[in-house]
Formats: C-alpha cells, sequence, structure tokens
C-alpha cells in the first residue's frame, strides 16, 4: 500500500483553515449513534475524550491507571509553548513552526507541524478557561520562561508541575464528560488487542486489570492515545506501566510503525545507583544555564573520586575537562539535548565517568554561586567580602531559581549539591517515533487514530524541550475532533457495531489464548530478567550512539531473549486476578518485537540525525569533525513499516519529506 | 440551609457554634465563681441574681443545656460516623507522629468533661431546682444567711471530690487545647492557624481549667475550718 | 541491610487478609523503598509464590499511584515524598517495617496493598471542573488578568496528587484536604466562581455519600500530604459551602 499522507494543497499557512472548512461533518444528532473507542488519557487520550463527548459522539475510555489524572504527562516538568508573543519579542506562528521543524533536524512532516504551531495559542486560552493556574506576573498577566534551542520566550508554566496542571485540567473536562454520561470511562483496563471488521477498526479486546475478564468493546473509531515506548530501554524516565502494547497491537493489524529509532535520551538525569534500579528521575534541562558540566581531566583522579579518596571539590580548575566548553566553545553546556548526551557518553565509555557505575558526569554550580555571589555582593556596597560571604549571598541566587530541583536530587542522592557538584548522565526520555499518521491522524488502518506521543509526525528526529504537551493537547482537543469527522461522516448509517462478531470472537481468542500461556507456562525466570536483558541490549548498541555492526548484533540478541522469553518466562498467579507480573509480561513480549524493529530501522538510517547517531555518519574533516552528519539526499524521509510476522521481516514504507517552506541546514553549536 | 446543617461540613460548623457559646459560658461562669475567692458577699450577690434572674433561668440557661447537650450528642453521633468511615484498623498507627494526642483524643476528654457534668449537676444543679422550683424557695437565704458561699466551701471538703475536680478540669484543659483553635478552622476561619490566636487558645485552655482548680483547692484548703 | 516485612496480604476484595512476614538481604540504602519491594517481589516469582500487589506508576512522586502506609504512616516516616521517592536510608539494618494498604471505608482493598481510590473520581466527577467546552473558541488568556498572589494560592491547592494520604492518615477518614484542595483552587479563580456554589455543594454531597468521615482538625493530613496541601483549603471549603448555603 503506497502511504498517503493526505496532506491538503495550497499554501502552508491556509492548509489547515481551507481544510477545515470542506471536511464533511457529522450533524449533532447522528452524533449520538457513533461510539468512539480512546485508550490511553493522557494529555492527548484526555483531551480527545473529552472534547469529542461535547461534540456529542459516545466516548469509550480506557487508562490502566485507577484514574486518568495519573497518566505520565503529569511527570512532565518544564513548560508548554505557544505562539502567543505576549512577550513581543518577535513570536510569530512560523517562527514556532521554524524552530520545531529545525530542532527535529528536518525530519517531520511541514504540514503538520505548521498546524501545531498555528493551534498552539488557542491551548493556552483553552486551559486558562479550565483553570489551569499558569504562573503568572504582578500585572496579574500570563508569565513565559525561555527553553533550550531557540530565541524567544514562548513557554507557559505552572511551577515545575505544568504536566501535571495540563493533564487535571484534560481530567477536569473529561469528568464533566463522565458526569455527563457522554464519556464511559474503563480505568484498570488495558487494551489487548483492536478488532478489524470489514477493513475496519471496529472495537477492541481489553482485559479489566481487576477481575481479569476479557471484555469486548466496540466503537465506530479507535484512538490510540498510549504514549512512547521509552521503557523499551526497562529504564526510562517513563512511568514503570508505560507501554507499547496498544500501539504495537495495531502495528500487527495493519498500522505501519514509523522512525521506531528517533529517541530522545535526556542529559541531565539522576545517574543510576545500582542494578536494582527501576527508574531514572529527570532533573530539569534549565540546570545547564546555570551549571558547568565536567568530568577529571587525569585517570588518577576519577579512580581517586570513586574510591572515595578525593572529593569532586579538591581537584582544580586546570584538573578538570569541562568538555563541553571545551568541544563547544559557543554553545558551551547549553547545546542541545543529543548534543550533550553523546558527549556525556563519550567521557563515561572513555572510562572517566565520576561514580561506582561509571556512567555519571559532574554539574557543577559552584561558579554559578561564586559568579552570583559577587555580583550580589556589589549590589549590597559589601567591600573585600569573603569567599564565604560570596558563596552564602550566592547560594541564595541559585536556591531561588533551582531550589526545588535540588532538593529533590538530595532527597534521590543523599549529597548536598550546593557543596558537591551534582551528578548527572543521560536517559531515555521520548520517543519521537510511533504510529503512522496521515494528516487526519488516522493510522494505516482505516477508522483507527494515534495520537500524542504515540503517533510519529510533529517532531522529527529530535523534541524541543516543552512541545511535548503543546502536540498532546493539540491533538486531542483541537485536530483529531475535526479530522475524525470526516471519516465518521460515512458511518451516520452503520447502526450499533455488534461484537457478536466473528472477527471479535478471534481477536478475543487470541488474547485468552496469550494470557493462558503466560500463566501456564512453566518457566524459570521472571519477566523483568527478559526486561533487564532487553534494556541492556538497547542501551549498549541502539542507545545514544549506534554502528551498524552493533545493530545487526542487537536485532539477533532481541531476537534471541525473544526465543527464551517465550520458553523461560514465569508468572505467577492467575488470569482470572489482578496479576501485575501478567500484565508485565504482555508489555515486555511486545518490547521485544518492537526493540527489534527500533534495532533495524536504526540500521536501515545510514545516516545521523537528531537522536539517532550512527558513527558512521559523522563528519570527517573540518570544524565539525565527529559531529552528527545528516544526509538530506537519501534519508529525507519518514520510514513507516509494514508489519510482516517477524520483525525482521518488516517491509519498509518511505513517506518522503517534502520542504516548501523551510531551508534544510546543517545544525551546528561550535 | 437545613440541607446545610446536615452536611458533613454543616455538622462541623454547629460543633464548633456550640463550642463557641459553650467557651463564652466558661469565662462568665469562672468569673463568678472568682468572686468566692475575694469576697463573700459579691459571691453571693452574683449567685443570688444569676440563681434568679428570669432571664438567667429561662433564656440562658435553656439554651445553654441546649448547647451542652447538643455538643454532646453531635460530639459522639460524628465520632461513630467517623468510626465507621475507618473501616479495618491499622496494624501500627503512628498518630504521634503527625498530630497531637489532644486532637486525637477529644472523645475521651469530651467523656472525661461528660463525667464532670454529671456529677456537677449532682452536686449543684439539681439540689439548686429542687430548692427553687420544687421546694419554691427563690429566698436564697439559709440560717438567715445567703446560702451560696457556704454550699461552694461545703462542697470543697471532701478531698475526693477536689481531686475530681482537678482532673476534670485538666482534660478540661486538653479539650480546649485543640478545641478553641479547631472551632476557628470549622467556622471557615485561618485566624485559628496564626501564631496570635494559637497562643491566645493556648492561654485560654490553660487559664480557664487553672482558674477552677485554684478556687477548688483555695476552698478545700483555706476555708475549710 | 536486613529487614523483617510485615506486610498485609489480601487475596481479593472479598478475602480476609492477614499480615505476612517476610525476609528482605541485602538492601542497599540508596534504594527507593518501592525497589525494595521490587527486591521482595523478584524474590518471591523466583521461589514460585505470589507477588505482593502494590500500586505504583511513574516512581517520581507525581502520579498519585503509590499508596503504602508504612509504619503507621502514610508513604511512610519521610515528609514531603510519596512512598516512591522514600528512601531506605530512613531505615536502619535489622529494622522492622509494616506495610498495610490505606485504610478507610470508602478505600477498599482490591489486593494486598492495593486500593480502590474510585470514591475520589466521582467527587471530582460531582463538579470537579469549569463548565467550558474545549471548543477553541474561549477568549484570549490575557483578556482576564488574574493577581499573582491568587494564581499562585490556587496553584499550591492544585498541586494535590490524589492518592490519598490525607485519607488514610486522617482517624476519621476524611477526605477534606483532597476536596478542599480542588474546591479552593476554583474558588480562587474568577474562571471558577461562577460554578462556586454549584461545585462545592456537590463535591461535599457527593463527598458524604462516599462515606468518608468528618473532619476534626488534627491536622494530621497536612503533615503527611506528600505535597504539603494546607489545611487552610478546608477553611475556605467550609467558608464556600456556608457562602453557598445561605
Amino acid at each position: 500500500m503506497a502511504l498517503d499522507s493526505k496532506v491538503p494543497k495550497g499554501p502552508i499557512k491556509d492548509k489547515w483553515t481551507d481544510y477545515k472548512n470542506k471536511i464533511n461533518l457529522v450533524n449533532p444528532a447522528n452524533k449520538r449513534h457513533i461510539d468512539v473507542i480512546v485508550v490511553g488519557t493522557g494529555l492527548a487520550g484526555g483531551s480527545a475524550s473529552a472534547t469529542l463527548a461535547e461534540l456529542g459522539y459516545n466516548v469509550k475510555a480506557f487508562a490502566y491507571q485507577d484514574s486518568p489524572r495519573r497518566a505520565h504527562s503529569i511527570a512532565a516538568q518544564g513548560g508548554i509553548n505557544a505562539a502567543k508573543n505576549y512577550q513581543g519579542d518577535g513570536d510569530s506562528t512560523y517562527r514556532l513552526f521554524y524552530d520545531t521543524v529545525k530542532g527535529g533536524d528536518y525530519r517531520s512532516r511541514e504540514a503538520n507541524v505548521y498546524r501545531l504551531a498555528e493551534v498552539s495559542a488557542n491551548i493556552i486560552d483553552q486551559c486558562v478557561a479550565q483553570g489551569v493556574p499558569f504562573a503568572r506576573d504582578y500585572g496579574g498577566l500570563l508569565d513565559n520562561r525561555s527553553f533550550g534551542g531557540v530565541l524567544v520566550s514562548r513557554t507557559f508554566y505552572a511551577k515545575g508541575q505544568t504536566g501535571q496542571q495540563l493533564l487535571l485540567g484534560a481530567y477536569s473536562a473529561m469528568n464533566r464528560q463522565i458526569a455527563r454520561g457522554k464519556i464511559e470511562m474503563f480505568n484498570r483496563h488495558e487494551m489487548l488487542d483492536v478488532v478489524i471488521v470489514d477493513g475496519k477498526a471496529r472495537g477492541i479486546i481489553a482485559r479489566n486489570l481487576i477481575t481479569g475478564e476479557i471484555e469486548r468493546h466496540s466503537a465506530h473509531a479507535v484512538v490510540v492515545a498510549s504514549g512512547g515506548y521509552g521503557n523499551v530501554y526497562f529504564l526510562s524516565t517513563n512511568a514503570m506501566g508505560s507501554n507499547v502494547t496498544a500501539g504495537w497491537k495495531i502495528h500487527k493489524k495493519g498500522a505501519y510503525f514509523a522512525n521506531p529509532c528517533y529517541t530522545q535520551i535526556h542529559p541531565t538525569c539522576i545517574p543510576r545507583s545500582g542494578d536494582y534500579q527501576s527508574k531514572l528521575t529527570l532533573m530539569s534541562e534549565s540546570l545547564r544555564n546555570d551549571g558547568r558540566i565536567w568530568v577529571p581531566k587525569n585517570m588518577d583522579d576519577v579512580l581517586a573520586i570513586r574510591e572515595g579518596k578525593k572529593k569532586p571539590t579538591d581537584l582544580s580548575e586546570a584538573e578538570r575537562d569541562y568538555y563541553l566548553e571545551r568541544r563547544y566553545p559557543a554553545f558551551g553546556n547549553l547545546v542541545p539535548r543529543d548534543v550533550a548526551s553523546r558527549a556525556a557518553k563519550e567521557r563515561c565509555d572513555a572510562g572517566y565517568g565520576v561514580n561506582a557505575t561509571g556512567e555519571a558526569v559532574y554539574l557543577d554550580f559552584a561558579s554559578a554561586i561564586t559568579r552570583y555571589g559577587t555580583e550580589q555582593a556589589k549590589i549590597h556596597n559589601i567591600n573585600n567580602p569573603s569567599d564565604a560571604k560570596i558563596y552564602e549571598l550566592g547560594q541564595k541566587i541559585v536556591e531561588a531559581k533551582y531550589g526545588n530541583l535540588f532538593q529533590m536530587y538530595e532527597k534521590i542522592v543523599d549529597q548536598n549539591p550546593y557543596e558537591t557538584p551534582m551528578m548527572i548522565y543521560p536517559a531515555v526520555h521520548y520517543t519521537m517515533g510511533g504510529v503512522w499518521v496521515d494528516y487526519n491522524l488516522m493510522t494505516t488502518i482505516p477508522g483507527c487514530y494515534c495520537i500524542g506521543e504515540a503517533n510519529f509526525s510533529d517532531h522529527g528526529a529530535n523534541r524541543l524541550g516543552a512541545s511535548a504537551l503543546m502536540q498532546g493537547l493539540a491533538d486531542g482537543y483541537f485536530v483529531l475532533p475535526y479530522t475524525i469527522g470526516d471519516y465518521l461522516a460515512d458511518d451516520i448509517r452503520t447502526g450499533k457495531i455488534s461484537t457478536e462478531t466473528p472477527e471479535f470472537e478471534a481477536a478475543e481468542k487470541e488474547v485468552k489464548d496469550r494470557i493462558d500461556f503466560f500463566v501456564n507456562n512453566k518457566g524459570t525466570k521472571s519477566v523483568d530478567y527478559f526486561h533487564k536483558k532487553l534494556g541492556k541490549v538497547m542501551w549498549d548498541k541502539a542507545g545514544m550512539s549506534r554502528n551498524e555492526a552493533g545493530l545487526k548484533e542487537a536485532m539477533a540478541e532481541i531476537k534471541a531473549i525473544r526465543e527464551e522469553f517465550w520458553k523461560e518466562v514465569s508468572v505467577p498467579g492467575g488470569s482470572d486476578e489482578l496479576n501485575p507480573e501478567l500484565e508485565k509480561a504482555g508489555r515486555v513480549a511486545d518490547f521485544l518485537e518492537l526493540g527489534e524493529l527500533f534495532a533495524k530501522d536504526a540500521l536501515m538510517r545510514e545516516e545521523s540525525c537528531g537522536g539517532h547517531f550512527r558513527e558512521e555518519s559523522a563528519e570527517e574533516s573540518g570544524p565539525q569533525k565527529g559531529e552528527a552528519k545528516r544526509d538530506d539526499v537519501n534519508f529525507a524521509f519518514a520510514a513507516a513499516w509494514e508489519y510482516k510476522g517477524e520483525p525482521a521481516d518488516a517491509v519498509l514504507h518511505k513517506e518522503e519529506l517534502e520542504f516548501n517552506d523551510i531551508e534544510l541546514k546543517q545544525r551546528s553549536y561550535k | 440551609m437545613s440541607g446545610f446543617f446536615k452536611s458533613s461540613i454543616g455538622r462541623k460548623v454547629a460543633m464548633a457554634l456550640s463550642a463557641f457559646f459553650l467557651m463564652f459560658f466558661l469565662i462568665m461562669h469562672l468569673s463568678v465563681n472568682l468572686l468566692s475567692l475575694f469576697s463573700e458577699d459579691a459571691f453571693n450577690t452574683a449567685s443570688h441574681f444569676m440563681g434568679t434572674n428570669p432571664l438567667v433561668q429561662f433564656a440562658l440557661q435553656p439554651v445553654l443545656i441546649i448547647g451542652v447537650v447538643f455538643h454532646f450528642v453531635m460530639g459522639f453521633i460524628l465520632e461513630l460516623k467517623n468510626k465507621k468511615a475507618q473501616g479495618v484498623a491499622y496494624a501500627k498507627n503512628n498518630g504521634a507522629a503527625n498530630s497531637t494526642w489532644m486532637s486525637r483524643n477529644m472523645i475521651y476528654s469530651g467523656i472525661a468533661i461528660l463525667a464532670f457534668i454529671i456529677l456537677h449537676f449532682i452536686d449543684f444543679w439539681i439540689p439548686e431546682l429542687n430548692t427553687k422550683y420544687v421546694v419554691g424557695d427563690m429566698s436564697g437565704m439559709y440560717n438567715g444567711e445567703m446560702r451560696y458561699f457556704h454550699e461552694l466551701v461545703e462542697k470543697f471538703h471532701s478531698p475526693l471530690r477536689v481531686g475530681a475536680y482537678v482532673i476534670a478540669f485538666v482534660f478540661l484543659g486538653l479539650h480546649l487545647a485543640h478545641g478553641f483553635t479547631s472551632a476557628f478552622q470549622s467556622m471557615g476561619s485561618t485566624a485559628g492557624r496564626k501564631k496570635a490566636l494559637q497562643n491566645f487558645g493556648k492561654a485560654y485552655s490553660i487559664i480557664i481549667p487553672l482558674g477552677f482548680i485554684i478556687i477548688a483547692l483555695y476552698h478545700h484548703l483555706f476555708n475549710n475550718h | 541491610m536486613n529487614l523483617t516485612l510485615k506486610i498485609w496480604r489480601q487475596k481479593d476484595s472479598n478475602a480476609k487478609g492477614q499480615m505476612v512476614d517476610y525476609k528482605v538481604t541485602e538492601i542497599s540504602e540508596h534504594m527507593s523503598f518501592l525497589e525494595m519491594m521490587d527486591v521482595l517481589n523478584e524474590q518471591l516469582v523466583n521461589s514460585g509464590e505470589e507477588p505482593v500487589a502494590f500500586d505504583h506508576d511513574c516512581r517520581e512522586g507525581i502520579c498519585g499511584m503509590c499508596s503504602m502506609y508504612i509504619n503507621g504512616e502514610a508513604h511512610g516516616p519521610d515528609r514531603g515524598v510519596t512512598t516512591c521517592q522514600l528512601h531506605m536510608r530512613m531505615f536502619k539494618d535489622g529494622d522492622t517495617i509494616t506495610i498495610e494498604p490505606f485504610r478507610a471505608a470508602a478505600f477498599p482493598v482490591i489486593k494486598d496493598l492495593i486500593v480502590d481510590r474510585n470514591s475520589f473520581e466521582r467527587i471530582q466527577q460531582a463538579g470537579g471542573y469549569i463548565s467550558v467546552n474545549t471548543s477553541g473558541n474561549t477568549q484570549d488568556a490575557n483578556s482576564l488578568p488574574i493577581s499573582k498572589h491568587a494564581a499562585d494560592e490556587a496553584m499550591d491547592a492544585a498541586t494535590c496528587i490524589g492518592c490519598g494520604a490525607c485519607v488514610a492518615t486522617c482517624k476519621n477518614s476524611s477526605a477534606m484536604l483532597f476536596v478542599g484542595a480542588k474546591v479552593s483552587q476554583y474558588a480562587l479563580l474568577p474562571q471558577g466562581q461562577v460554578e462556586a456554589a454549584d461545585r462545592v455543594k456537590n463535591m461535599v454531597a457527593q463527598m458524604d455519600l462516599e462515606g468518608f468521615g468528618n473532619c476534626t482538625n488534627t491536622g494530621a493530613c497536612e503533615v503527611e500530604c506528600p505535597k504539603g496541601i494546607s489545611l487552610d483549603n478546608i477553611a475556605r471549603m467550609n467558608r464556600e459551602l456556608m457562602k453557598a448555603s445561605i
């Protein structure tokens, strides 16, 4: 099947408006007869559920947690971008569009990104009307902060909990519709398959996670909003339950999966402290504004620090290697996320990691404290201040800016970051890849949509800070509710979809067979054993930097782990009860397939772009030596994979990316 | 409005309103009793006034009785409801980690106070009613003298009774130590969480019971020759 | 360190549960409490036993899913943290740790340490929203200035993660801190004031219907709340209800 992105004709700035004016609508009386299933209730799924219900559709929403409010969108800290230009600093829809495409290293679909930028301003209006308590200035107007990779202040925020507040906004809108009976909420339910009837998505099979009951749910359309798949690495900043299952199930039933190898690895996370670690915690990117990143210059010092014989503060300036400042004098510590992450890995791979695991670098605030302290001393007219005084004054400023993050760090690591440098290390954070969708956000299965982080379209090969929240809400509040009408307009005479059909029966049987296999398998190893093993292969061979040999090994190793999994996995407990191990088993089984496709995709993409760094594709000479080298001639396409059984047999479909409104350029931070 | 007092918050407010009334009454009561430390005559006059003034007797006194009964009955009702809301009890619960003993045990300090009030009724109130409204002697005289002061002194003769009084007032203090500021919070005022009012509350919850204790001890020690 | 764990085990909502003792060894002080539970569960799975079921998801203290009553305190002995952020350095080698589910009649146990908090959902559905359609045709966000003070205070109330520690801690199993926080967030903002009276009435009525107890102002909830939601929010809710009822 040829990919049709269905991008409307016309100038980019008019595409969305013109398209909306012309697409089919469903009249309000008919909407009452149409059901829509939404899987996942984070920012994208929650906002879509609420809006679809307001429009009059009957929505069935599914979440594996006990409440929509717990979706992992809640963990986003920094903020949400919107081209409001409230600061009058020259921001515009075009500029947000441009920054997003450039930040994505020219691997996103232009028309989708422009639409995203266009509706971004509406999101803020909408959220304020809902009672989201965004930060304000003393005049009572909305405040903005700036974020990495852009030249304007366009990020709206609610303390360090922007994701939480936006999600609670969408959740409140959902609650209003649940109370009206327009949304039927299925908490603690997990979608385990999609049901296709006559080529169209007509329902799902879900498991009630409390009773273990396998349920059939029918609808005229299915929307998957199940988030990203970062947990394929086992350790990530994702929630423990975050999974690819919904996305993977639709992939296996015909939805193409695009660019799985595009992963964002965030440079400022708290390092792993041991093998027991279950999860990584992100520290806001804003810390890099004042922190300097370094490792010791000499191996002796590294070893002494690891053995506890020396403290980082014992090292003189000359004994430190501020490697980002050394390699990227122009941007220094503020290079984009992917560059900063790779540089940290390079140093640690060379053996300079500063903690017991060898995977940590320092993020040092001492210079910032001294700089602020000296400035404060001048402001307060203190002559010849002592070092202690300067430190005290400086610490106050740093505390005001980052106090909550420092506190969080201290809680987790039990070290005072005012006195000793923080330790950080990159961690998997976001996946730009996902289910391929057209301009309508419909997958290659008619009637099956995919929104939010689960789809692939807007961030290209790298996502800018504060754009994930924007995309989730744009998809859910403003895009999908319109585009889905175009499809559903043909369904007004269909009537209720019966679940008593062979298609539902077959899908249900498949799901039940798999569950029965898990609970009956006499294996010897826990689900986590396999998940950790998969994670290690992914991290080592398909992590921050990738090469042909490693990716080939990864594919083979993942296949081997998968085969062992299906023989040796042990799942205690039964199928007809709450069984977290059984839930995990199903999710890990899907990660074990996705992982291999991921590696295959990374192997195919013989270029470096955004979060995907191929060692073979680096600048060989000149000032950019060693930096990522994009190949626009051969790889300016989105790679959409069609399922053919084994992940290794997946068939590639290319969606060529056309850039009519932006000139392709190399990113340089030297 | 009737719906309001059926709601959980309405009941809190009702508890707080009755509490405010009772706390005001305590000040009144203590003021009259304190007179007994300084002047027998003044005490007798005040007591006679309180005991015979129709406004006090037929307006304030019923309100007081209703207030007391309401505060106790509602207190018990809420306690039962709250017990039911708890469901299964914890095997291990470290209440001291997050709240004061007083706040967690209002029901027990309340029961102690109830026991005292029963004793107090038997001691003073029932004989009072008997004299005034059954016998019909509204003179306030006994053997040619005003009777109130003598009755007071008489009651504090027994060390057992004085001991019971002292213990009861300690419980009253504990009850007030939480109840005073709690009543403000229930009324929707955050004043009870401000230092000033908290200090005032502390002082109140110490001074009121201490006053009654001093009176009991004083008469027991110095007026019983 | 080596620890003895006394954990509430209960097969399902109808079963009778009991405390069961377990031993875990070589626990690192850098582990989070839930990672210690992972170690226990791995141990149980490997010996063919059913692992202890507990709620958890984000493991960074924001989703509100984790919900254990540890040594007599909701989310354990540390302050301002959820169980997932509680670290084993709060405990000593040889300690016995009692782990129970959040207890309240309105939070029935589903299994082991997992409780059903749908009562919170129904309270939110009764009025925890502003009735505005997500149409995108709302007025410009800056056309309604809101004082920084009110916005900040609303934000503080909105920080609630709905974990239920307040209920679990309260000797009366009262949900007033949770409800008060939501009522406050909207009452403090001009957008929320239009429906303020109906909102507080409906939410309080639902709260009562769910069988939560009455607030007696012990203040325990505020101390144990991982997000430090202030008791002022309960006072404000009381005020709002009085206002709405007059």
